[in-house]
C-alpha cells in the first residue's frame, strides 16, 4: 500500500443527501451523511427497514446518484462521473453480493463467475485460470458445471461471492448477503467474507439487520430515518 | 461467442412460450410465403408470354365468337407471319373438381406458333393424323397418370356430349414458367360434329392467335388488324399475348389484392405476437438486466441481448417457415387447385420477402422491450421480481 493510498480514507462521504420525488413532494431518504471508510475495513450498515442503509450502499456502489453532497472513492468523486464512466468504474472497483444472489439462471457456475471478466482484456485462457482459482477459493471447484437451480442457496451465494471477487475489486458491497440463507450457510458465508477481509484485504460494506451477521464486521454503523446514529 | 450463447440459452428458457411463439412465427412465415406464391402464380402465365404473339378476340367480349373465315383475312394483314385458332372447351373429366383448361385448336399449325412446347415430332405427327388426337402437358399427364395411347373421355358443357380423345402427345415446357397443364385437341373434330348437330354454332372461333414478323411493330400490326374488321359483323380487339393474359388477371385483381393484403396482415399479427412475447420476457428479466448493468455492462449490451434474442427467434421461425413453404407449394401444385395456375412455385423474390419480413418483425418487435431494458434503473431493476 503506497503513501498516497494512506493519505485519505478509501471512502469519503461528505454531507450526502438523497431524496426521491413522489408526486410533487420530496421524500428525504438520506440526510447529511458524513462517513469515512478506511481501506481494509469491514463495515456493517445496520438499521430498521426504511432507514436508508440500502440506499447508502447503492450510492457507494455507484448504482444510484445522490441528490447532494460528495462521495469520493479512492479520491475520485464518483457523483461527477457519467453513466458510461460509472459503469466502467463499477466493473473495476466494485464487487456485488446480493441477498438473492442474482445469478444468471441460464449460465452455469463457471460462466456466471466469468461474466465480469468479459469486460476486461483477459484472454480466454487467463479468464479460465482466474475463474477456476476463484471457484476453488469459495470451495466450489466441483460445481463449476452446475446451474444455479442445481445448487443450494449457500452454494449459490458462494458463486455470487466468487463472481464479486473474480475481478479483484477494491470494495465488496453486500446487501443482506445472509438474508436468504439457513443458519449454517449464513455462517459459512460470513466466515468467507471475514476471510476475504482479513486475508485478502478486501474492504467490505455490508447491509444487514441481522445482529449476528453484523458481528462478523469490524465496525457497525447505524442509520435511522436517513440519519447516521453512530459510526 | 459468449453473447450468442447467452442469447440462445435465453430463447429456450421458457420452453413452452418459445415453442408457441416459434410455431406462430413458422405459420406466419409459411402463410405469407404461400399467399405470395399464390399472387405470383396469378402472374406466372403472363411472364411466359411471347413478345411476337398477339391475341385477337371479339371486341364485344371474350364470350362472343368470330367467324372462322376471319383467319384468311387476318393472314393477309401486313406484318403477320402466321395465324392459328383456339377455342375454350370447358369440359369435365370424370368430376367437376378435376379442372384443367381444354382448347380446340388448329391441329395443322397451332404448335408451330408455340415453340415453348417441346414435343417429339413423331408425337406431333400422330396427333395431326388422328382426328380425335389430343396433346397434353406433362404436369397434367402426370396428375392423371395418362400415357400415350390412352383414351380420355371429357364431358362437354359448352359443347354437349361425351367426347373421346386419344392421347397422342405429351409436351414439356421450354421454360420453367411455361404452362404444362393444358389439353389440346382438333378444332375440326368439334366443328364437324357441330356442323351435323348444331350448324348455327359451327365455324365459330373464340380467339385467333397471331404471330407477327417484327415484334417491335406489334402495336401497329394490331391496329391494322382491328381496322380490317371495323364496322363488320364481329369487330375485333387485338392485343399482345401478355396484355391479353394480364387482362384475365385484372378480372381477378380484387382477389389478388385481397390475398396480398392478407399476407401482410399475417405479418402484422405475428409482429404483435412477437412484440408481446419479448415485452413479457424483458419484463421478467429486468432484475437480470439490472444485475448485468451493476456489473458494468452497458445499456447497449442489454439492448442488444433483447434485440439479438428477438432476431434469433425470428430467424429460426423464418428458416423453418421458408423451408416448409417449398413442400407446401409442391403439394398445392399437384392438387386440383394447382390446375388453376400454369405454374405454382415459390420464387426467389418470395423467399427474399419472407426473410425481409422476419427481419423487420424482429427489429420492430424488439424496439420497445430493448429500450425499456436498457433504460431500467439498476436500483429499480434489482428490486424487480420477475
Amino acid at each position: 500500500m503506497d503513501t498516497a493510498n494512506k493519505a485519505h480514507p478509501l471512502v469519503e462521504i461528505l454531507h450526502l443527501v438523497k431524496s426521491y420525488t413522489r408526486g410533487d413532494q420530496d421524500v428525504p431518504v438520506l440526510q447529511d451523511i458524513t462517513l469515512n471508510i478506511e481501506r481494509g475495513d469491514f463495515i456493517a450498515l445496520m438499521g430498521p427497514s426504511g432507514s436508508g442503509k440500502s440506499t447508502l450502499l447503492n450510492l457507494i456502489a455507484g448504482i444510484d446518484k445522490p441528490t447532494g453532497g460528495s462521495l469520493l472513492i479512492d479520491g475520485e468523486d464518483i457523483t461527477k462521473l457519467s453513466e458510461g464512466d460509472l459503469a466502467d468504474w463499477r466493473a473495476s472497483n466494485i464487487g456485488f453480493i446480493f441477498q438473492f444472489y442474482n445469478l444468471m439462471p441460464v449460465l452455469n457456475a463457471f460462466e456466471n463467475v466469468e461474466l465480469p471478466l468479459l469486460l476486461t482484456n483477459l484472454s480466454k485462457a487467463d479468464r479460465r485460470e482466474r475463474v477456476e482459482l476463484t471457484l476453488g477459493l469459495v470451495g466450489l471447484s466441483d460445481r463449476m458445471d452446475h446451474y444455479p437451480n442445481e445448487l443450494s442457496g449457500g452454494q449459490q451465494q458462494r458463486v455470487a461471492i466468487a463472481r464479486a471477487i473474480v475481478t479483484d475489486p477494491t470494495i465488496l458491497v453486500c446487501d443482506e448477503p445472509t438474508g436468504d440463507l439457513d443458519k449454517q450457510s449464513a455462517s459459512d458465508v460470513l466466515e468467507m467474507l471475514k476471510k476475504l477481509n482479513s486475508e485478502m484485504g478486501k474492504t467490505i460494506i455490508m447491509v444487514t439487520h441481522d445482529g449476528h451477521a453484523a458481528e462478523a464486521a469490524k465496525r457497525m454503523v447505524h442509520l435511522e430515518k436517513g440519519e447516521l446514529i453512530d459510526g | 461467442m459468449y453473447f450468442f450463447k447467452l442469447i440462445f440459452k435465453n430463447i429456450f428458457r421458457a420452453k413452452l412460450r418459445a415453442a408457441l411463439t416459434l410455431l406462430a412465427l413458422i405459420i406466419a412465415v409459411l402463410a405469407f410465403g404461400f399467399l405470395q406464391t399464390v399472387v405470383g402464380a396469378f402472374y406466372a402465365g403472363s411472364s411466359g408470354a411471347s413478345a411476337s404473339r398477339m391475341v385477337t378476340r371479339n371486341a364485344i367480349s371474350l364470350a362472343s365468337s368470330m367467324p372462322i373465315y376471319y383467319r384468311e383475312r387476318i393472314r393477309s394483314v401486313d406484318g403477320i407471319k402466321a395465324v392459328t385458332i383456339s377455342n375454350w372447351f370447358g369440359g369435365i373429366y370424370k368430376d367437376r373438381s378435376n379442372f384443367f383448361p381444354q382448347f380446340a385448336v388448329d391441329h395443322t399449325n397451332f404448335f408451330d406458333l408455340y415453340p415453348d412446347f417441346i414435343l417429339p415430332p413423331s408425337q406431333l405427327l400422330a396427333f395431326k393424323r388422328d382426328r380425335q388426337g389430343a396433346i397434353v402437358g406433362r404436369k397434367l399427364a402426370e396428375q392423371y397418370g395418362w400415357k400415350l395411347g390412352d383414351t380420355v373421355p371429357i364431358q362437354g358443357t359448352i359443347y354437349p356430349g361425351t367426347w373421346q380423345f386419344h392421347i397422342q402427345g405429351i409436351f414439356d415446357g421450354k421454360e420453367e414458367a411455361t404452362a404444362t397443364r393444358q389439353f389440346y385437341f382438333h378444332y375440326d373434330f368439334i366443328n364437324e360434329e357441330l356442323k351435323k348437330n348444331a350448324p348455327r354454332r359451327a365455324d365459330q372461333v373464340g380467339i385467333f392467335i397471331v404471330d407477327v414478323k417484327d415484334p417491335s411493330r406489334i402495336a401497329d400490326v394490331a391496329m391494322a388488324l382491328d381496322a380490317e374488321f371495323k364496322n363488320s359483323l364481329a369487330e375485333t380487339l387485338t392485343e399482345s399475348e401478355k396484355a391479353f393474359q394480364l387482362g384475365f388477371i385484372a378480372q381477378s385483381e380484387t382477389i389478388v389484392d385481397a390475398i396480398r393484403a392478407v399476407s401482410f396482415v399475417v405479418i402484422f399479427i405475428i409482429m404483435a405476437i412477437v412484440a408481446n412475447t419479448m415485452a413479457m420476457t424483458a419484463r421478467e428479466r429486468l432484475s437480470e438486466y439490472a444485475t448485468l448493468k451493476a456489473l458494468g455492462f452497458s445499456p447497449w449490451f442489454v439492448a442488444m441481448l433483447v434485440i439479438g434474442e428477438t432476431m434469433m427467434l425470428c430467424l429460426i421461425g423464418a428458416a423453418i417457415g421458408i423451408l416448409l413453404t417449398f413442400p407446401l407449394a409442391v403439394g398445392v401444385a399437384k392438387s386440383p387447385a394447382g390446375a388453376f395456375f400454369p405454374i405454382f412455385k415459390v420464387s426467389q423474390d418470395t423467399v427474399v420477402l419472407q426473410i425481409a419480413c422476419a427481419f423487420v418483425v424482429s427489429i420492430i418487435a424488439a424496439i420497445a422491450p430493448a429500450i425499456r431494458s436498457a433504460r431500467v434503473k439498476i436500483v429499480d431493476g434489482l428490486r424487480h421480481i420477475g
